[in-house]
């Protein structure tokens, strides 16, 4: 059966790189399932979270916003955060979230708020993701 | 000629100073390699990077962004990535001869670094920003500069931005380098720079095929050549800070090394007068013994 290379990269490190059956992307337009031979595509991805089916069984990752670039044999994901489910500490991810939502409701320049509002996100992300996998 | 208490004290001074030296030389070693692991760690994600835009623009037609347009350069603008302490060898030196190298008149600098500002300063030269960024440079910090940049150049206050910042090969060399941010230009180049071989191969197959783009291509381009610009400087600085400790670890360590040869050195002369000294000693008290007897 035909796989698909799957890449996700984060500007600290390479996260996951392995041959899947099958991606669920959080598309910025909606989520998408990508099968091999897909046609070439270039798309935005938005926080959620990725789903990669390997061998029958499903990985669930975290994702920031991102781009995807996807051709028939190979899915390129170059994000700003990324985390596999497995990894997710859901303590530490809710003290983050404590601490962006705290900096946030400080009045602060565009520049932090947005740095704020990124990893108060990323936070969130992690905790659905975690949290939907308990239940 | 100096006495033997000169000598002492200037091998006690000397000894302090090697101490300074090698604890400073710890300090960047550790800062170093930290470093190093951080400018590493991002080159995939800046090669994929290249690898996606190559083929986003060349699956995106005609469509033309204001951040890839060719113009007459009149003015162009030098980003100037320096540090913003001394004591690392002549790695701000080399920096600024590679800087001196653009046309000053016609020229606007953004410096990162206090040592580039005081360089533009000095030669008064037209200073338009100045930036810091941390000893370990965060996005937020790359994105603030490679703003500015964009909005001097989208603006038409300049038709050109160039980068100036050291790229890190390894802990004994580094190379002061120039390369163009703004437009956008050929990636094959940068691809090639950045990456070791055979990562060109990899990059021909995707960079042929034409892309559907969704949402649409001056969407999706829209967002990510701002995004790539930024990258673009956030990694120059990585580079920047990478070579910046390990010109110090290197300057530092020979700066010990200079301090105990000297250190052997005095001890060899102190030791020579001492005994000297004694001899001198010695054979006035013979002589006077020998005076007495007779």
């Amino acid at each position: 059966m035909a796989t698909l290379k799957l890449e996700i990269v984060t500007p600290e490190a390479r996260i996951y790189s392995e041959e899947v059956e099958m991606v669920t992307l959080p598309g910025v337009e909606g989520e998408m399932g990508i099968f091999p031979m897909h046609i070439p595509l270039m798309t935005q991805i938005a926080h959620g979270e990725i789903i990669a089916r390997k061998g029958g069984q499903d990985h669930f990752l975290a994702v920031g916003e991102g781009f995807a670039e996807i051709t028939g044999s190979r899915v390129a994901i170059l994000t700003d955060m990324a985390i596999r489910a497995d990894d997710i500490d859901e303590a530490k991810a809710e003290e983050a979230r404590r601490q962006a939502e705290a900096r946030l409701a400080q009045k602060l320049g565009d520049e932090e708020q947005a740095m704020a509002q990124a990893s108060l996100m990323h936070s969130l992300t992690q905790l659905n993701l975690k949290r939907r996998q308990k239940r | 000629m100096p006495s033997t208490r000169d000598i002492r004290r200037r091998i006690k001074s000397v000894k302090n100073t090697a101490q300074i030296t090698k604890a400073m030389q710890m300090v960047a070693s550790a800062k170093m390699r930290r470093a190093q692991q951080a400018a590493l760690a991002g080159r995939p994600y800046a090669n994929l990077m290249n690898e996606v835009l190559a083929a986003a623009t060349a699956g995106a037609g005609d469509f033309q962004h204001p951040l890839t347009e060719r113009r007459e350069v009149r003015k162009r603008a030098l980003i100037l990535i320096s540090t913003d302490k001394g004591l690392c060898g002549a790695l701000n030196t080399n920096l600024l001869r590679e800087a001196a190298k653009v046309p000053a008149a016609t020229t606007v600098y953004i410096a990162a670094g206090r040592k580039g500002a005081q360089w533009v300063a000095r030669l008064k030269r037209e200073l338009v920003a100045e930036f810091s960024y941390k000893d370990t440079p965060q996005f937020a910090e790359a994105r603030a500069i490679s703003k500015f940049a964009q909005e001097l150049f989208l603006s038409g206050q300049v038709d050109a931005v160039d980068v100036v910042f050291t790229n890190f090969i390894n802990t004994l060399t580094q190379k002061p380098e120039a390369r163009q941010l703004l437009p956008i230009g050929r990636l094959e180049k940068l691809e090639a720079d950045l990456s070791g071989p055979g990562s060109a191969a990899e990059l021909s197959p995707s960079a042929e095929a034409g892309h559907l783009f969704e949402p649409a291509a001056p969407t999706v381009l829209g967002n990510l050549l701002p995004h790539y610009v930024n990258y673009q400087l956030f990694q120059f600085l990585q580079e920047a800070k990478a070579s910046e400790h390990s010109a110090r670890m290197v300057a530092m360590k020979s700066a010990t090394d200079n301090a105990k040869q000297l250190i052997k050195d005095l001890t060899l002369e102190y030791n020579k007068l001492r005994q000297a000294n004694i001899t001198k000693e010695l054979l006035e008290i013979t002589s006077a013994a020998m005076a007495m007897g007779n």
